[in-house]
């Protein structure tokens, strides 16, 4: 967690549940976990107690590879949150991970302007509080 | 089959001097009043808000004992659901006038919450998946204008016709690729109608809008990340359902009512609806032909990019849809509008509801 400009908020902490507490651990351990049916096999984000595409709740955690193609991105300008506002402007992205489900994250460590929809991207983690590190994503050259 | 029987809206954008329950009482009042229907004879109320027993709550303030009470909220697409099921209930016999009301203050008391930016809800639950990024609301948006140029080629130029032929298309980007005028404004304001039947409807002092079809349909919640296809809303699925159980075709609708929160919003809805082929729309829209004026007249009042959007606007299209039925549609009014099609859009592209008026009896 690194030091923070006068004024500013650390970052939005999850507050894991029941069904979200596996996906949570997991980042802390420097894992990129997605839920698995083993009767459909579909694999699926966030985490539920039944599978949305055959309702089976015969579900566990797999770890995925880290790796994904930017589906859509866009560039957050405005944001009046203490949390975010030192960060602008700063990428929001919908990831589409090689092993399955779609999920929101950040992709860093390049200049805004510089990611596009297609890029491919891998998993990197910022810790964020004792029960969560934050899965973002860097583009994978 | 039921019908609307009267329509209102307050004089937003700014309330500073009334409650959020005074801008309902008002749109009521006038609503009833511009149907030619005391509150008496009001048997069944709607309305959707934030909080639960929401709609009880406004019938205590009123004075009412409705036998008929819906609250159900799928956001900014919630007034339309609210007609659909009223026309069903007044249908069966259930309910002779139901009233159906919306207002807001947020203008008035907007903290730093709302506007284009907003923090999101508490990271718990399925919310957590897409509340720590630090994602806007206009930010959901702006993802699926991102990917709908990506995979269209549609350009910020086609979705700023849309947002008024006349503006400076150079207005600063807030989320890539949405600018600030590709967003709603943010306003007070409060409207209301009445649905009763058409046998009731047969003496009152003006002619009412029959309600000829509806539907409503959703793809998620408010993670947009979880909505199956970002260039796909449940527009797909509401207009064409609307548009058979009213037995009309597209090429049937005069006017246009299409819930404008960005511009995107709009697009996808005229792809969505068929009014062209999905990807088409940037092209669609070009050359002025949403215009009053145009082939086919959209947002006639301005809609919520210009003329008022005060939380959850689905009530406005369906006044100023009537309100165009009647004639009554002043300067801009769409020369022998008979068909209305009004699609209200709620949450994070995340539910449609879609309502088929008509001047004249099916």
């Amino acid at each position: 967690m690194t030091e923070l400009p006068e004024g500013a908020k650390p970052r939005v902490a999850p507050i894991p549940d029941a069904e979200s507490e596996a996906f949570w651990s997991g980042t802390l351990a420097g894992k990129l976990l997605v839920q698995e049916c083993s009767v459909c096999g579909q694999r699926q984000l966030y985490g539920r107690s039944l599978c949305t595409n055959c309702h089976s709740a015969s579900l566990s955690w797999i770890e995925a590879s880290g790796r994904g193609t930017i589906y859509s991105r866009t560039i957050i300008r405005q944001n009046p949150s203490r949390s975010f506002k030192h960060l602008i402007p700063f990428v929001v992205a919908l990831i589409d991970l090689d092993d399955g489900p779609r999920m929101m994250s950040n992709v860093v460590g390049t200049p805004a302007e510089d990611v596009h929809i297609g890029d491919r991207v891998r998993v990197t983690f910022e810790p964020v509080s004792d029960a969560a590190a934050l899965p973002m994503f860097e583009l994978d050259t | 089959m039921a019908v609307i029987a009267g329509v209102a809206t307050t004089d937003y954008p700014h309330h500073p001097e009334l409650t959020e329950l005074g801008v309902h009482a008002i749109a009521a009042d006038r609503a009833l009043a511009d149907a030619g229907i005391s509150w008496d004879e009001v048997d069944g109320y709607a309305s959707a808000g934030f909080f639960p027993m929401h709609a009880v709550q406004l019938c205590e303030y009123f004075g009412l004992k409705p036998s008929y009470l819906d609250e159900t909220n799928t956001g900014g697409s919630s007034f339309e659901v609210l007609v659909e099921h009223a026309a069903h209930v007044v249908d069966r016999g259930h309910a002779e006038v139901v009233l159906i009301t919306y207002g807001s203050v947020q203008l008035s008391q907007m903290g730093r919450r709302l506007g284009t930016g907003g923090s999101g809800p508490p990271p718990v639950g399925p919310a957590a998946a897409d509340a720590v990024w630090g994602n806007t609301l206009v930010g959901n948006y702006a993802l699926a204008a991102a990917r709908h140029q990506h995979d269209y080629g549609t350009t910020s130029e086609q979705l700023a016709e849309i947002a008024v032929t006349m503006r400076d298309h150079a207005s600063r980007l807030v989320a890539d690729p949405l600018h600030m005028l590709d967003c709603c404004v943010i306003s007070d304001g409060g409207a209301a109608c009445v649905v009763t039947s058409n046998e009731r409807a047969r003496d009152l002092r003006k002619a009412p809008a029959h309600i000829l079809g509806a539907a409503h349909a959703l793809t998620h919640h408010l993670n947009i990340s979880q909505m199956p296809d970002i260039n796909l809303t449940a527009a797909a699925q509401s207009g064409p359902l609307a548009l058979k159980r009213a037995g009309v075709s597209l090429a049937d609708v005069d006017v246009l009512q299409l819930y404008d929160s960005f511009t995107i919003t709009v697009l996808l809805t005229l792809e969505d609806l068929g009014f062209c082929a999905k990807g088409e729309g940037g092209a669609f829209v070009e050359g002025g032909r949403l215009r009053w004026d145009g082939p086919l007249p959209t947002n006639t009042d301005g809609g919520g990019l210009s003329s008022c959007h005060p939380g959850m606007r689905g009530m406005f299209l369906i006044v100023e849809a009537v309100r165009q039925l009647r004639g009554e549609g002043t300067a801009r009014q769409v020369a022998g509008a008979e068909i209305a099609l009004v699609h209200g859009t709620g949450g994070m592209l995340s539910t449609g509801a879609t309502l088929i008026l008509g001047s004249h009896a099916p």
